[in-house]
């Protein structure tokens, strides 16, 4: 049996009177690759936040190797959604993700050399280190997706939290993110990522959290991804063609099920 | 008046030199704490803790009957401070948006500080002590004592800056993963919301209640067209509103009869409006002139096959 990297018990979290996660119990062991994956709106993001403390629940806790969030933060990075940031600010891509390094450096020590460094390092990684001294409004999406990656990676975490890396980003960074992905897996470290595209669950993760404001299903990718609990997790928004053929999901997001369902 | 006996003034004339002192002051800390605002889009919040700012005047009078400067800025101080406060409070347990909340808050600041203006005016003390200046700035009423208080105070302001450059370089880019890395986000945004209102109060004297908010986005403003780094932008910004501080008080001395506030406002609107168009990268002018080259280039290449 290996451990627990991150621990959700009986997690409910409320934005005024409405219920955005109820009740969520999900464990994450280490070393796992975990998608976390259901319609808009089902608390995917807050799930993460809540993790992060970010957000503060009605009830329940999130652990980190058994202990909270605020006592194990060295251990975990988050990446958070392009879209929340404005990538007009006034600053370059080394300074962005040196930014990974303030954690760790503390109050009023300014980065230096070792976290230039370890920027540089990062960017490399994500096949952006010629773009160093950019300015990150001059980015495609899927760049500014890697620079974000990099941060994350200079943190040197055991746990990263993902939100939506694959939103709206070109194949090329596709492909480098599963690279890294697959990358910090064989490192043993465990990657808790927010996806959209189902069709490529099975490819990329080898466990899945299936959320619509309740907990569906969550463990290994070839026991829990069914047809059944896809059908639970995004109600008769899913249409199903066995084998290979297209679903499609009417809120917008088009879907295949490239392997036969379960 | 001729511009060498203006520059002659500027050293050894007491009240010019005070005055474009002051207003150099104030330009260099607004322009330093506008660039934060405008970058985390809060130049809403500036007008509205500026106009707020007026009951606080009003009453710190009221309660005193002092004339001193001092009380009356520790009172705009109190109510750009109640009045930020209220705009948090009303967004966090109502519906109401920001922008609204903002609005809200503006609006019923400035209309009681009107009145409370219109009922202090009245009394036979108050008409003396200039409160109606601070809706437009009197520069002229500067001393040397408020110019050295100015200065002590916006160097605070400065240092306090300098110290959590990294921290609010942070809290300004990203918040939520500053929050992530355990920086007390809240904390953050408190001292860095009082180091605005430390900014716009210095102002009030010279520029008032009414146009100071143009001290802090004008400048920002225009400092963003010219670099890419955010240490460049802030050095930039607090330089022109210095330069639009001096100038202002230099035009309107030359001048007579031309109040040294709105003539500040108008040297930085000419700063931005520069800026804007004639800025390297992102000004206007040279985008249009690429876009038109791109053009004739795209054009000339299909004639030639």
């Amino acid at each position: 049996m290996t451990t627990t990297a991150v621990e959700v018990r009986d997690l409910t979290v409320a934005y005024k009177d409405k219920p955005v996660l109820w009740s969520v119990d999900m464990q994450a062991p280490s070393g796992a690759l975990m998608a976390i994956v259901g319609p808009n709106g089902a608390g995917k993001t807050t799930l993460i936040k809540a993790i992060l403390g970010l957000v503060r629940p009605l009830a329940g806790q999130a652990l980190i190797y058994g202990k909270p969030y605020s006592k194990q933060r060295h251990l975990v990075a988050y990446v958070p959604q392009r879209s929340s940031v404005d990538w007009d600010f006034p600053t370059s891509v080394l300074d962005v993700v040196m930014m990974g390094r303030y954690g760790a450096l503390g109050w009023l020590k300014r980065p230096g050399s070792a976290e230039r460094r370890a920027a540089l390092d990062a960017l490399d990684k994500v096949g952006m280190v010629d773009f160093a001294e950019r300015q990150i409004g001059q980015l495609s999406g899927g760049q500014q997706q890697r620079v974000f990656l990099a941060r994350a990676l200079v943190q040197n975490a055991e746990v990263y939290l993902m939100d939506e890396p694959f939103q709206g980003v070109d194949a090329t960074t596709e492909r480098a993110i599963v690279r890294l992905l697959q990358e910090l897996r064989s490192q043993g470290k465990t990657v808790l990522v927010v996806h959209h595209d189902l069709q490529t669950v099975p490819e990329y993760f080898d466990w899945v959290m299936m959320l619509n404001v309740r907990r569906i299903a969550c463990g290994p990718v070839s026991e829990v991804f069914t047809e059944q609990s896809l059908r639970a997790t995004y109600g008769g928004k899913i249409a199903f063609l066995n084998g290979d053929g297209v679903g499609e999901i009417q809120d917008g997001y088009r879907t295949a099920l490239s392997q036969p369902v379960l | 008046m001729d511009i060498g006996q203006l520059f002659h003034n500027l050293f050894f004339d007491y009240t010019l030199r005070t005055v474009a002192l002051g207003a150099a002051l104030l330009g260099v800390v607004s322009g330093a704490l506008g660039a934060f605002a405008v970058l985390r889009r809060q130049s809403l919040l500036g007008d509205a803790i500026s106009h707020a700012a007026l009951p606080g005047i009003v009453i710190a009078f009221l309660l005193t009957r002092s004339r001193e400067p001092v009380v009356f800025l520790l009172g705009a101080l109190a109510a750009g401070w109640a009045a930020t406060l209220s705009i948090a409070a009303i967004t966090r347990t109502t519906r109401i948006k920001d922008d609204s909340a903002l609005g809200l808050v503006l609006s019923i600041f400035f209309g009681f500080g009107l009145m409370l203006l219109t009922f202090a005016q009245k009394l036979s003390d108050a008409r003396q002590a200039g409160l109606d200046k601070f809706l437009f700035g009197q520069a002229a009423t500067l001393l040397q004592s408020d110019v050295v208080a100015m200065a002590a105070v916006g160097a605070l302001a400065l240092g306090t800056t300098l110290l959590f450059w990294k921290e609010f370089k942070l809290l300004t880019f990203d918040a939520d993963y500053a929050a992530s890395l355990g920086y007390p986000v809240r904390t953050l945004d408190v001292l860095l919301t009082t180091l605005l209102v430390v900014a716009i109060v210095i102002g009030l004297q010279t520029v008032g209640v009414v146009l100071m908010s143009a001290m802090l986005v004008a400048p920002a403003a225009a400092a963003r067209q010219w670099t890419n780094r955010l240490e460049t932008m802030v050095g930039l910004s607090g330089l022109f509103g210095a330069l639009a501080g001096v100038s202002g008080a230099l035009i309107s001395s030359a001048m007579e009869k031309t109040p040294t506030g709105p003539v500040i406002v108008l040297c930085i609107s000419a700063l931005v409006l520069v800026s804007l168009l004639f800025a390297p990268a992102r000004g206007i002018v040279w985008r249009w002139l690429r876009n038109l080259r791109n053009r004739r280039r795209v054009r000339t290449a299909h004639l030639r096959p």
